[in-house]
């Protein structure tokens, strides 16, 4: 698959208390989130790609493949869509062992030699775990398991409906990391419905906002998350994210870790020179001053000029879009801060970044 | 017991299992429909394989008489198939007991169904399995409790009907006349001896079905956990 093919789906569902109308072009690679809150329309949205929930008169394609166009009359059925979907619940087939699961999709896919079990299972390691049932796994090896299985249909597309929801903190962390090896070794399309901001702050490489049944924004995840003019739902909790290259360790056990337009300091990282790492700062972290300050605790202070600042639902609140060369930074300031500082676009400022969350 | 008893009991037998095997043919594809759909049909067809639940056997007997009696639609349609009359046969017990004991199977198939849900056949088919595939692979064995459940009550109800043979297969022996049948003819002529060897063995039958089913259920909630 080109890189330039791309999705497309125009879905318009309406329900009693509840309309979805969605008309996204997202990219043919790497992972989509489709983040908003509960009854958003999220799953829906993601039904509806699948061919699980018929959108009347929406259109869904990959690249040249039509899955849905009801203009001309396509319906392709779920079980005729080369996809692999992961339900939020474990949705393994009790009566089958781990193995027999697995297999379940495999040998339905067309026999494709391309993937092996023994490779899938080695990526989500759970090859000590093919001869059980699914009743005796923990919940994080029954998602991995899930994975697995929708893996080895060798899906031309990927959709995963919260798969960490139902889980503790303690088997999310088990499985980011093998949701991280899929993003690298994967070059199929993701779409992953999330209303879990580290997770999608982690995983995704575009991001699609859903605010009742329709779509807030869509683009490059960074872009996104550094956008001011978003609803107030979505500021609340607002940062960005940045993707940075481990540059250095320092004698004074610091990291220093950089991005294109700066760079900051974290505690020391365990790992190699050259990694990348995606931090995320909350725009609450970010304080602002006219000058240099000559003495101040805080590591990273960094130069940078005043992009666009924009309201925010709380009263004497505003969120000011920071640019650093390439890199969009938000920082969350009080109204009399921004008047008492004469903070304007186009403004040179400092930066003060008081705490930095890495996503590793 | 003589040897009316032991045809007596080789017919009930041989009927309990070939209505079995029928209502499992039948019942199946009635309790998916009606696990499943949404058609306001459900209700009307619902309510008409439970209608022998309610209804005494003796109603449901005369009413297939006449439909499948020389007058009747039904006999008229086996006359012509070259089938001849269905009434005092063992084809006709068959057919009465196939409508008699229906509701035994199809109600804990289409229970079993329903519990099931959707999800399990949205799994199947975003894996590629075409609904008769998912049908196979996936509801049948979930359901199989339910199955369980429905062939065990469908046999021992058709084991222990009475009325509705009277009323269509008459009493005619290693044709129509059942266990049931048999223990009335002795209780009728004072052979309580002989009664209580079949009463008694209907007793322990029944007992030890109804323990079979039990302890299956148990164990099913077992599993599920």
């Amino acid at each position: 698959m080109s890189t330039d093919t791309f999705l497309h789906a125009r879905f318009r569902i309406e329900r009693r208390d509840f309309c979805l109308d969605v008309d996204l072009t997202l990219p043919g690679r790497g992972i989509t989130a489709l983040f908003g809150h509960s009854g958003s329309g999220k799953t829906t949205c993601l039904r509806a790609m699948a061919g699980l929930e018929h959108a009347p008169g929406g259109r869904f394609a990959l690249g040249d493949e039509v899955w849905q166009d009801d203009a001309r009359g396509v319906f392709l059925p779920t079980h005729r869509r080369p996809l692999g979907y992961v339900f939020q619940e474990a949705s393994l087939f009790p009566h089958l062992s781990v193995r027999r699961n697995m297999e379940f999709g495999q040998k339905r896919g067309g026999g494709s030699a391309s993937v092996s079990l023994a490779t899938v299972a080695e990526l989500l390691g759970i090859a000590h775990l093919l001869d059980r049932r699914p009743a005796s796994l923990s919940g994080g090896e029954r998602q991995r398991v899930a994975i697995a299985r929708a893996l080895l249909t060798a899906p031309r597309l990927l959709l995963m409906d919260e798969p960490l929801a139902a889980l503790d903190l303690k088997r999310k962390q088990e499985i980011l990391p093998y949701l991280e090896r899929l993003h690298d070794e994967l070059s199929i399309p993701v779409i992953y419905v999330s209303h879990a901001p580290d997770e999608v702050a982690r995983l995704a490489d575009h991001l699609v906002l859903l605010d009742n049944g329709r779509v807030v924004a869509s683009g490059p995840l960074m872009e996104t998350l550094a956008r001011t003019d978003l609803p107030p739902a979505f500021t609340d909790d607002a940062g960005v994210v940045l993707e940075t290259t481990l540059a250095r360790h320092e004698a004074d056990h610091l990291s220093r870790l950089e991005f294109p337009g700066g760079a900051i300091l974290v505690s020391q990282r365990p790992e190699a020179l050259g990694s990348r790492l995606r931090c995320r700062i909350h725009a609450r972290d970010v304080s602002l001053t006219r000058h240099r300050p000559l003495s101040s605790s805080i590591l990273n202070i960094l130069p940078a000029t005043v992009a666009a600042i924009a309201a925010t639902d709380t009263p004497g609140q505003v969120l000011v879009q920071l640019r650093m060369g390439e890199t969009a930074l938000l920082a969350r300031i009080t109204e009399r801060s921004r008047r008492e500082l004469l903070l304007e676009p186009g403004q040179p400022v400092w930066v003060q970044i008081k705490a930095v969350a890495l996503l590793a | 017991m003589d040897m009316a008893d032991l045809g007596a009991v080789w017919l009930t037998l041989k009927l309990a299992s070939v209505v079995t095997v029928l209502l499992l043919l039948i019942g199946t594809p009635i309790a998916w429909w009606l696990a499943r759909t949404r058609s306001r049909l459900k209700g009307v067809i619902g309510a008409v394989v439970a209608l022998p639940l309610v209804l005494p056997p003796t109603v449901l007997g005369f009413y297939l008489l006449l439909v499948l009696g020389p007058q009747g639609w039904g006999g008229q349609l086996t006359e012509a198939l070259g089938l001849g009359l269905l009434p005092f046969t063992f084809p006709g017990l068959v057919v009465a007991s196939v409508f008699y004991s229906m509701p035994f199977v199809v109600q804990p198939i289409q229970n079993a169904f329903e519990a099931i849900g959707e999800r399990p056949l949205e799994v199947a088919a975003t894996l590629r399995a075409s609904p008769w595939s998912a049908f196979w692979s996936v509801a049948v064995p979930l359901a199989r409790p339910g199955f369980l459940s429905g062939a065990i009550l469908g046999f021992a109800h058709t084991v222990g009907e009475f009325g509705v043979v009277l009323m269509i297969g008459g009493n005619i022996p290693d044709k129509t006349r059942v266990i049931s049948v048999q223990i009335y003819d002795h209780v009728e002529a004072l052979e309580y001896a002989q009664a209580h060897w079949l009463a008694g063995g209907m007793l322990v039958f029944s007992f030890v079905v109804l323990l079979a089913l039990y302890s299956l259920k148990q164990r099913g909630k077992g599993e599920a956990r």
